[in-house]
């Protein structure tokens, strides 16, 4: 069993440390100004639909705690619903709602909750309980994103969510994150999903971690989680880059999911994607991400840059 | 380029920071750690004698000039007698005088003084003296000692030298023995020397000390020997011909004019005596950065008055703090609530003592989640909410402190100075990860700032550290120095070489 790696054997792999993350990549390659367009989804949503980039629609946005009032209505409008801090991080923050039973709304999880909970998740949001630094906040109403049945088999409720880091314009790595009994639906590594490294060529699962270690299987519902081909793939890869090219961030973390009716949509951006990515593929960012950050031009047509992160793999 | 500049400003700050340090350390004698104590001579003068009823005044001359040794202080015991000091000639003298002094009378002078590496300017370019006449008998063999020191001699310096030798030689010559025989005392033995070096046009005079032991009454000024070489004074032992200053001794005044004189009074009496005591290096060190005019003394915290010192003591260990924290999460990755939150708490455990500071911190801040999981339910805005916990904290800081005073223990009074705000932010984020993150993920940070903060509290009370960071604040440029190149440190983390470990297996798989 190994416990620990030693410095030098990680960097033989290429393994992208924190530090270097924030040194070499995000602080060169990411300016400031651009910060915002990122980390409030918002504004992303705005850029992307104006870009003509599909993403999940917009019911409303609550700005002031006067507004949470309204809420009634678009809860009858649209039975099935997100909320979120426009501001949020790490998923924090996310109410999903999936239906009405009497007067009570229901959750994702099957937890009835209260029109009153509701209005105070709302309200916590606009006091900035979720957002960086406790800055006030908005929240974002918006589609509830319908699961495609093809994860049906490798998903423990919750929807997978795909991750593609583009640096550059060129995706460099992706992964998929199925949400189990253990992560609470959520599609988060930290708390027990199971993140899949995808073959960028193929867009063949390739890897399997959960909580660092390999798996094959789903542990909840048993089935097989390598070599699964991601439907669309082509139009996610397609759909990172512009992201990218977009918002003008160096180093980006663009997460997508699989509509059932409307295929890969947007969630959101991310202007420090985790390292996990890593991990999920078994494979370091560093060696590509050199490569990427020496080149002089990258070339302006997406497809070229696709078909570049491509061959780069071998 | 970035890099470039990171290293040069690295460099620079360092270089200034441990510069400074090294130059208080080895030229102002200032110690590194506190513990260092160094010896410390008090000698005393006492003047004694028996009045006649009339007026009396007594003169004595100080120390002034005291190469290789500092004074620290000085002080005298006049009685009823009215004290003047003042320069004559080259040296200090103190004048008490009394209108009507009877029976026994006794005046002291005190002064400590440590050694230090100090020098002494002696005085310019004396006047060439004119030569002397000496007696008929002595003459010739005066100029034939004369004349054999001169050829074996290039500088006034290696002719002093050479004369010295001759004349202390073991086995002396005929000329030699003549003028030993009129020089019986060592003042006279000195005075003959230079008489002989006058008949040279080589200026000369004596000086008079102490040698310094252990502890010891009734001293005697013993006499060297200076000659001027037409740039400074260059010191010489008139009885064994070394050159400079013996260790240990302490010069009393320049000239051979009587030490002390009464007027007015009989059987006049001066005893000096020297005891040796130990003292922390530091309070001599620090009078001595103030006595030596040197810019650092300016700046020293030590001339602040204590009370302000207190303060300065804590403020510098706040930047020790931050720096560990930058070693904990930059280089070893700890997740913590807050970024200097564990800083301000182990302030607090400064004033609380750890043991009680941990009780306290976790009492607080399972209590104070507990309400704030009731307050959830109430569904409160979030600033109102955020004060509510806040108040809710002083309260249980008040109940903690009562309790414990019925209790006896007074170590939890000083609980005042917890950091309430930074407690009910931290109750407040540990609650948002329970809920969002899992309780597992919750204790884990919790546990890690409570460690963190302990480690912080170890190294913010060390005493060397504490000691270190006041006599030299210069290190602060230090730490901004190392902040800096951690700033661009790009390796990889602790954490992480665990984190990333399954990434080494897909050979052996």
């Amino acid at each position: 069993m190994i416990r620990f790696a030693w410095p030098s054997e990680l960097r033989k792999r290429g393994v992208l440390g924190i530090n270097q993350r924030n040194a070499d990549f995000i602080m060169r390659f990411n300016k400031r100004k651009f910060f915002p367009l990122v980390d409030d989804k918002l504004i992303t949503k705005e850029l992307a639909l104006k870009k003509g980039i599909a993403v999940p629609e917009l019911y409303g946005v609550l700005q002031t705690e006067h507004e949470i009032s309204e809420i009634e209505n678009l809860l009858n409008q649209h039975k099935d619903l997100v909320i979120k801090p426009a501001q949020g991080s790490g998923g924090n923050g996310i109410l999903v709602i999936d239906g009405k039973i009497g007067k009570r709304f229901r959750k994702a999880s099957g937890d009835l909750i209260t029109l009153d909970t509701i209005k105070h998740h709302c309200s916590n949001i606009l006091n900035g309980m979720y957002s960086l630094g406790g800055m006030e906040d908005k929240a974002i109403l918006e589609y509830r994103v319908q699961f495609d049945p093809f994860f049906q088999h490798i998903s423990y409720q919750g929807v997978p969510d795909i991750r593609v880091i583009v640096f550059r314009g060129i995706p460099v790595a992706a992964m998929i994150r199925l949400p189990t009994r253990e992560s609470d639906g959520k599609a988060n590594l930290h708390q027990g999903a199971i993140g899949l490294g995808i073959d960028l060529k193929t867009g063949f699962t390739t890897f399997g971690v959960h909580h660092n270690a390999a798996v094959q299987q789903h542990p909840d519902t048993g089935a097989e989680t390598n070599h699964i081909q991601i439907p669309h793939w082509e139009t996610i890869l397609r759909t990172a880059v512009e992201c990218a090219d977009t918002v003008g961030l160096g180093y980006l973390g663009v997460d997508l999911v699989m509509d059932k009716n409307l295929g890969p949509l947007m969630l959101e951006l991310n202007a420090r994607p985790g390292l996990n990515v890593q991990l999920a593929n078994r494979r370091g960012l560093l060696k590509n991400l050199m490569k990427w950050a020496e080149m002089k031009e990258i070339p302006a047509d997406p497809a070229e840059r696709i078909r570049m992160a491509q061959e780069a793999l071998d | 380029m970035t890099n470039g500049s990171v290293k040069f400003w690295v460099i620079v700050l360092a270089a200034i920071g441990l510069g400074v340090t090294a130059y208080k350390s080895y030229y102002l004698g200032l110690p590194l750690t506190p513990k260092e104590e160094a010896e410390v001579w008090t000698v005393q003068a006492r003047v004694s004698f028996k009045g006649t009823g009339g007026p009396a005044k007594v003169n004595l001359y100080l120390p002034e000039k005291t190469p290789g040794f500092l004074k620290l202080d000085e002080d005298f015991i006049s009685s009823q007698f009215g004290l003047t000091t003042e320069k004559v000639g080259e040296n200090l003298q103190a004048n008490w005088a009394i209108r009507r002094a009877r029976s026994l009378q006794v005046l002291y002078y005190r002064v400590n003084v440590a050694k230090s590496p100090i020098e002494v300017d002696w005085g310019g370019k004396p006047k060439f003296p004119e030569p002397p006449t000496f007696s008929e008998i002595e003459a010739p063999a005066i100029q034939a000692i004369l004349d054999d020191v001169r050829n074996s001699s290039a500088d006034v310096e290696s002719y002093t030298r050479e004369l010295l030798n001759q004349l202390n030689a073991e086995v002396p010559n005929e000329n030699v023995k003549v003028i030993r025989r009129n020089a019986e005392t060592a003042e006279q033995w000195v005075s003959q020397i230079i008489e002989i070096l006058k008949g040279v046009k080589i200026p000369a005079r004596d000086i008079w000390g102490i040698e310094l032991s252990d502890a010891r009454n009734d001293l005697r000024l013993q006499p060297l020997l200076q000659v001027h070489n037409g740039q400074k004074w260059i010191t010489f032992h008139p009885k064994t011909g070394n050159k400079g200053m013996p260790s240990n001794f302490l010069v009393w005044k320049i000239g051979k004019n009587p030490l002390f004189e009464v007027e007015g009074g009989n059987k006049a009496q001066l005893d000096i005596s020297v005891t040796k005591s130990y003292k922390d290096l530091i309070n001599v060190a620090s009078t001595g950065v103030d006595k030596m005019d040197s810019v650092f003394s300016s700046f020293s915290l030590m001339a602040l008055p204590v009370e302000d010192q207190n303060v300065y003591r804590l403020l510098l260990m706040v930047p020790l703090g931050a720096v560990l924290m930058v070693v904990l999460r930059t280089f070893v990755g700890i997740k913590t609530f807050g970024t200097f939150m564990p800083v301000l708490i182990a302030i607090a455990f400064r004033e609380t003592q750890l043991f009680w500071g941990i009780v306290m911190f976790t009492m607080i801040v399972s209590v104070g989640l507990l309400i704030r999981f009731y307050l959830e339910r109430l569904m409160l805005l979030l600033v109102p909410r955020l004060a509510s916990i806040l108040i809710i904290v002083v309260i249980l800081m008040l109940i903690t402190s009562s309790f414990t005073n019925m209790l006896g223990a007074e170590r939890l009074l000083s609980i005042a100075l917890f950091p309430m705000v930074i407690l009910a932010m931290t109750i407040e984020r540990m609650s948002i990860t329970w809920e969002e993150n899992g309780a597992r993920e919750a204790m884990k940070q919790g546990i890690g700032s409570l460690l963190v903060a302990c480690v912080g509290y170890l190294v913010m009370t060390n005493e060397e550290l504490m000691y270190l960071m006041f006599v030299f604040p210069e290190l602060l440029l230090v730490m901004l120095s190392f902040c800096l190149m951690m700033g661009r440190y790009t390796g990889y983390r602790l954490v992480e070489l665990t984190r990333f470990k399954d990434m080494l297996r897909n050979e052996k798989s």
